[in-house]
């Protein structure tokens, strides 16, 4: 599916994401450390490392959640640096995040989930005159299928399956027509099957959008992985394909030789 | 969300049109038969007051999840603008022949402060009851939205800024009658204000306001903000992060609310007859936490039907047991909490279940659910 984005990178190479030398503190704990990160369009990137690497840290800082001490983030073709942008704005350019723990709206129902979703009318009067067209419908009704939820999606998304929830918030992803997913640990607390589905559905999108996604399963993330960046203590410890990582002696050493007997039960 | 899913369903039109017929109509007249007496209409011009603050902080708090804990301040303001009208008004004082308010005779003024002087207009005074109080919510709702101050952070610094502004009006030199207020009215619009004509005008128009901001909140629940209301109280990360700016809807609101309570505010000045800086003591807008929390959170009736009801109970036991009223209301308000946290209204569905368990067969009980928000999937 990449293969046919590929060729034209190389004609024009086109980076969506450029982090460069970002560092975070957090009362003196440094998350973050002098960290450079290149990422293609339409590319799929698995980010792996061990509890504290900074993974979620690093999420953070591209949606504007916390700044950087020091350092840019530039984003899309126009360069956009993030680290001067609020959340909301970020957003609008079409960075979307996918939290830890699913975070839909309990109180409304699916369809209406996906509705606040839409790009389409998020200020504070054209909300109040929006309207639903056939058009954005349409939309949702196929999103609801991608996300196999169509036949609830009049339940309320707090009476949904923890793994229902995930792809409902993955759903919602869609709805902003994105650029950029990030997606926080999609496999958390997923049964196998669940797992399974939840890689397929992100490995659909690959080419469509530029993903990437942090994980802690590494079958999963053998599932989904192409290339594969290796946090460390704030900073990328190694990069490539998961085979390259895994024989790594240095990652082996720092996170997989120590956590992989348990992450992979 | 078409426009027939934007329109309430008819029976909660129906209940607005049965109130407004009621209220509107059927009190008034009985007003004018003699059926209902002055003081009792006042009494009740002010309780529709108090339901139209009640639902300008179920806008905030039930909706939108912002606990104001002040929203009294907004009334008194409201109050306070028209309030001055009011006072400029009362004509030459016997006591100091003096066509300047009471107070300042006494405090030595020998003319109007200046910003006295424009609320002699009518249409000046009648804007200002609604702009003051909009205006001092949009400025300090955009110094604590920007902060990031929520939940019980944003409750309490309410709390203090109506502490702060109830200190700020006790003093006399805020040339706004210190602790005594404004009282002894005269005239509105060249009318007496105790003319049995006057106290239904003020009826009808309290009513006209609380019937306008009910409609107004059921239709604004069900649009796409009232929506995004609904989902910045559940998950207020999660609509930012889907690119909303939630400090300007939860400005929007604030002001919104702080508008609607000051109009509550400057209707309810000529009914009462007084407005003094006790109505922004925190315990006063404690209470209307109470009436919210006793009629139901996020329903179109329920802060109605709690203001109602705590304050047809409050008059009952103040004349019965004044000293025990604060007690009282403590108690109303646990026993609300710990057995019926959906408050009055959930009652109702709540019986309809229990007569849907007991008589499984017996007909088909009508399956709509009061307390529940209304949530209706635009398919």
């Amino acid at each position: 599916m990449s293969d046919s984005v590929t060729p034209k990178k190389v004609k024009q190479p086109q980076f969506i994401l450029m982090v460069e030398d970002v560092n975070k503190t957090f009362d003196g704990f440094k998350a973050i450390s002098n960290l450079n990160f290149y990422m293609d369009k339409g590319e799929l990137r698995t980010i792996i490392g061990p509890n504290g690497a900074g993974k979620s840290t690093f999420l953070d800082l591209i949606t504007g959640r916390t700044r950087p001490d020091s350092g840019h983030i530039l984003y899309g073709e126009e360069d956009h640096d993030l680290t001067k942008l609020r959340e909301y704005a970020i957003n609008r350019l079409g960075v979307a995040r996918k939290f830890q723990t699913p975070s839909v709206y309990d109180d409304h129902t699916v369809f209406d989930n996906l509705l606040l979703s839409l790009p389409e009318s998020r200020g504070v009067f054209s909300s109040i005159v929006f309207r639903l067209n056939s058009e954005a419908s349409d939309r949702i009704d196929d999103i609801l299928k991608t996300i196999r939820l169509a036949d609830s999606q009049k339940t309320m998304a707090g009476n949904l399956s923890h793994g229902q929830k995930q792809w409902l918030e993955i759903g919602m992803l869609l709805a902003q027509r994105p650029k950029l997913l990030l997606v926080d640990e999609p496999a958390a607390g997923m049964s196998d099957e669940e797992t399974e589905r939840t890689g397929e559905l992100l490995l659909s999108l690959e080419g469509k959008h530029s993903i990437i996604v942090i994980e802690h399963d590494m079958e999963f993330v053998r599932q989904i992985a192409r290339k594969v960046t290796v946090l460390h203590q704030g900073s990328v410890l190694k990069e490539g394909t998961m085979d390259q990582v895994q024989s790594d002696p240095t990652v082996a050493e720092v996170y997989l030789g120590r956590n992989h007997t348990t992450t992979a039960a | 969300m078409n426009r027939s899913q934007i329109l309430p369903p008819r029976r909660e039109l129906i209940a607005i049109v049965v109130f407004a017929i009621l209220t509107v109509l059927i009190m008034p007249w009985m007003h004018s038969t003699g059926a209902i007496a002055g003081h009792k209409l006042e009494l009740y011009g002010k309780y529709l007051c108090y339901a139209s603050l009640a639902v300008s902080l179920n806008l905030l708090w039930g909706y939108t999840g912002l606990l104001c804990l002040g929203q009294c301040l907004f009334f008194a303001l409201g109050g306070y603008a028209f309030g001055m009208h009011l006072m400029l008004k009362i004509g030459i004082d016997p006591v100091y022949k003096s066509p300047l308010p009471d107070f300042m005779d006494f405090q030595g003024y020998n003319k109007l402060p200046l910003h006295w002087v424009p609320f002699d207009s009518f249409p000046f005074a009648a804007a200002a009851a609604i702009c003051v109080p909009a205006l001092v919510a949009l400025i300090f709702g955009f110094l604590v939205f920007r902060s990031r101050i929520t939940g019980v952070y944003f409750a309490i610094i309410t709390q203090a800024l109506t502490y702060a502004a109830w200190i700020l009006f006790l003093r006399n030199e805020f040339t706004f009658g210190g602790n005594n207020g404004f009282t002894k009215f005269n005239t509105i619009l060249g009318a007496p204000v105790n003319a049995p004509g006057t106290e239904r005008t003020l009826f009808i128009l309290s009513a006209l306001l609380l019937v306008g901001v009910v409609l107004l909140c059921t239709v604004l629940t069900r649009t796409r903000f009232g929506k995004v209301q609904k989902a910045i109280r559940d998950s207020e990360n999660r609509v930012r992060f889907s690119g909303y700016c939630t400090e300007n809807f939860k400005l929007f609101i604030f002001t919104l609310s702080a508008a609607i309570a000051g109009i509550a505010g400057a209707l309810y000045v000529p009914q009462a007859g007084i407005i003094n800086p006790d109505v922004m003591k925190p315990v006063e807008s404690l209470e209307v936490v109470v009436w919210v929390a006793v009629g139901g959170r996020a329903t179109v009736w329920g802060p109605v039907i709690g203001a109602l009801a705590v304050n047809m109970l409050k008059s009952w036991a103040t004349v019965a047991f004044p000293d025990y009223w604060l007690i009282i209301l403590g108690g109303v308000f646990l026993l609300v909490v710990l057995f019926l946290p959906g408050g009055l209204t959930s009652l109702v569905a709540k019986l309809i279940e229990l007569k849907k368990s007991r008589f499984p067969t017996a007909g088909s009980p009508p399956s709509v659910n009061p307390a529940e928000p209304e949530t209706a999937a635009a398919s």
